[in-house]
């Protein structure tokens, strides 16, 4: 079984590579190579200039690994966690305990430090479980699906964090199922579908191939399309087009659209009854590039885990 | 960089990782405490009454053999909390750090031997107090104390074993307890084994558990120790030698589950 094939990536110094792919698609088990937790049967991969099989020692010293799953000791407390792993990448004494303090003010987490972890919602988990992969300030971080399961707010919080640690020179790679995320966090994407990289560019290039954003608009019965299309033409990216009831208008510019088509559109005299803005999800990605749906199933057996 | 001083430097981070957790999910304490407790006090009381065990009170008799059994349990703690490691993640966590590969397991196990330490106490502790009374020099008491945690150790790589190979923490424990309560009674621990239909004596006296219990009788009561003392180590480093080999093995190829 091959759950990886194919696959030829790079993600320059300080620069996030994205790995956009559903469930199964074998984004965890790039991850789980890449941070030696498992060989692979062929091939070469590099981080931070050292082979993942012949120098796995050393490489380890160069990485931070947040999981899907936050991997925290429950029965710890927050500062406990962070100053057991400090020992464990061997940091000169009395380090761990500096490192730990400093984290968890950074995340936020300096009231929770020494209550057990048990007690922390799933937000200050990850939270914690990234701070853990930033102890030694590695130079590389992997981040698998770091907000799968979070709330919106603490997701923001989570981006705002990662955007920090990039900024400050760190090199991540990124696995997500949500577009939006890799969006906003990568430089570059690369979609992963079948242990297969099936298309690998910036966010803009993404778009361009995938049809970006777009308003969906609903004319009032009767309402005349035509006079719709022109008012709306010069806000579009292309031409509009009625598809589904409703008129897609492919849209450059997403801040102000809505508005601006609304005025527009009053301003022609025509009636409406819904303007939405659609945003490209994974699944329209998996449209385009392969003609089919994101497959959500995990029968290829490569390692990913849905829970 | 000393390879051997990080390893056991990181074997005790984890090791005190492992005890700090006692107090904090104190319902486990009680299978350290009560559980041997009830065991002394259920065979002196209402078993013990109904086996004959020649030249000694059944209460001197049982404590040397009911210490081994609690001792072979003990490493219980090593299986669940290595399934639950596996199945959080946490095994990914370590395995990704730039630390001892063994450290993970060595450090449960040597967190095994602490606890073993209190059940042992609570024991003897219950025994006095039920009538049990050493026979014997200090020296061989300290020794059979010793042989008893070794023993123990020995048994928490056993279950280290299985708490990797299972599923679920819950099913690590049922298979640790299917695997090792037969060893436990078909063995010189509870009954003598002259007792035994003749196809169980000879399976009872190949067991490392009568040949370590009658080393602990030797030992705490002055009984005659044939060769069993030595053999009964010789069980314990084996045991923990297979296992421990298995187990690291077996450690590096896990996946979280």
């Amino acid at each position: 079984m091959e759950a990886l094939c194919g696959v030829d990536l790079q993600a320059p110094v300080g620069t996030v590579l994205g790995l956009l792919g559903p469930n199964g698609a074998g984004k965890t088990t790039a991850v789980r190579i890449l941070t030696t937790l498992l060989q692979p049967d062929a091939g070469e991969a590099r981080v931070a200039g050292l082979d993942v099989r012949r120098d796995a020692a050393a490489l380890r010293t160069q990485i931070g690994l947040a999981g899907q799953y936050a991997a925290v000791d429950e029965n710890l407390t927050g500062a406990e966690n962070l100053e057991m792993v400090g020992r464990l990448y061997h940091l000169p004494k009395g380090e761990p305990r500096t490192r730990a303090t400093e984290l968890l003010e950074r995340f936020g987490l300096q009231e929770a430090a020494d209550r057990l972890v048990r007690t922390y919602s799933g937000g200050m988990r990850r939270r914690l479980d990234l701070a853990a992969a930033l102890v030694a300030h590695p130079p590389v971080l992997f981040l698998d699906e770091p907000t799968t399961g979070l709330d919106p707010r603490s997701r923001l919080d989570l981006w705002e964090t990662i955007e920090g640690r990039v900024a400050a020179g760190t090199t991540v790679l990124l696995t997500t199922q949500y577009l939006d995320e890799a969006d906003r966090l990568a430089d570059r994407i690369a979609v992963i579908d079948r242990g297969r990289v099936i298309a690998d560019g910036s966010s803009d290039e993404l778009k361009a191939q995938v049809g970006g954003e777009r308003l969906d608009v609903t004319l009032e019965p009767g309402a005349d399309a035509e006079a719709a299309i022109a008012a709306l033409e010069t806000i579009a990216s292309e031409r509009p087009g009625m598809a589904d009831g409703a008129l897609r208008v492919p849209v450059r510019q997403r801040r102000g659209a809505i508005a601006e088509a609304v005025r527009r559109l009053d301003h022609a005299g025509v009636g409406i009854e819904d303007v939405a803005m659609h945003r490209p999800t994974l699944d329209d990605v998996f449209l385009t590039l392969t003609g089919r749906a994101a497959e959500r199933t995990d029968d290829e057996g490569d390692g990913e885990e849905e829970r | 960089m000393s390879g051997l001083r990080n390893s056991i430097a990181d074997t005790l981070v984890l090791a005190k990782r492992s005890l700090l957790r006692i107090p904090r999910a104190p319902d486990l304490l009680l299978s350290f405490t009560v559980q041997p407790i009830m065991f002394v006090l259920l065979f002196v009381y209402v078993f013990g009454g109904a086996i004959s065990t020649p030249g000694y009170d059944y209460v001197d008799f049982l404590i040397p053999g009911i210490i081994i059994q609690t001792m072979s349990f003990g490493g219980f703690v090593t299986a669940l909390g290595l399934s639950e490691d596996l199945k959080k993640g946490l095994v990914d966590r370590f395995r990704s750090l730039p630390m001892s590969r063994a450290a993970v397991l060595a450090g449960r196990t040597l967190a095994d031997v602490a606890t073993n330490m209190i059940s042992l106490v609570v024991m003897i502790v219950v025994g006095l107090i039920a009538g049990f009374s050493f026979d014997a020099p200090l020296l061989h008491i300290v020794a059979g104390i010793g042989l008893a945690l070794l023993f123990g150790y020995a048994f928490s790589w056993v279950f280290a074993f299985v708490g990797l190979s299972s599923s679920s923490p819950e099913s690590s424990q049922a298979i640790g307890f299917i695997l090792i309560f037969p060893l436990t009674f078909v063995s010189s621990a509870f009954v003598p084994v002259d007792s035994m239909p003749a196809a169980l004596q000879t399976f009872a006296e190949a067991n490392p558990f009568t040949v370590t219990v009658d080393a602990m009788r030797a030992l705490f009561l002055g009984a005659p120790a044939g060769n069993s003392i030595w053999g009964a180590v010789l069980w314990s480093i084996g045991i923990a030698a297979v296992f421990g080999v298995l187990s690291v093995a077996r450690y590096k190829r896990a996946i979280s589950r």
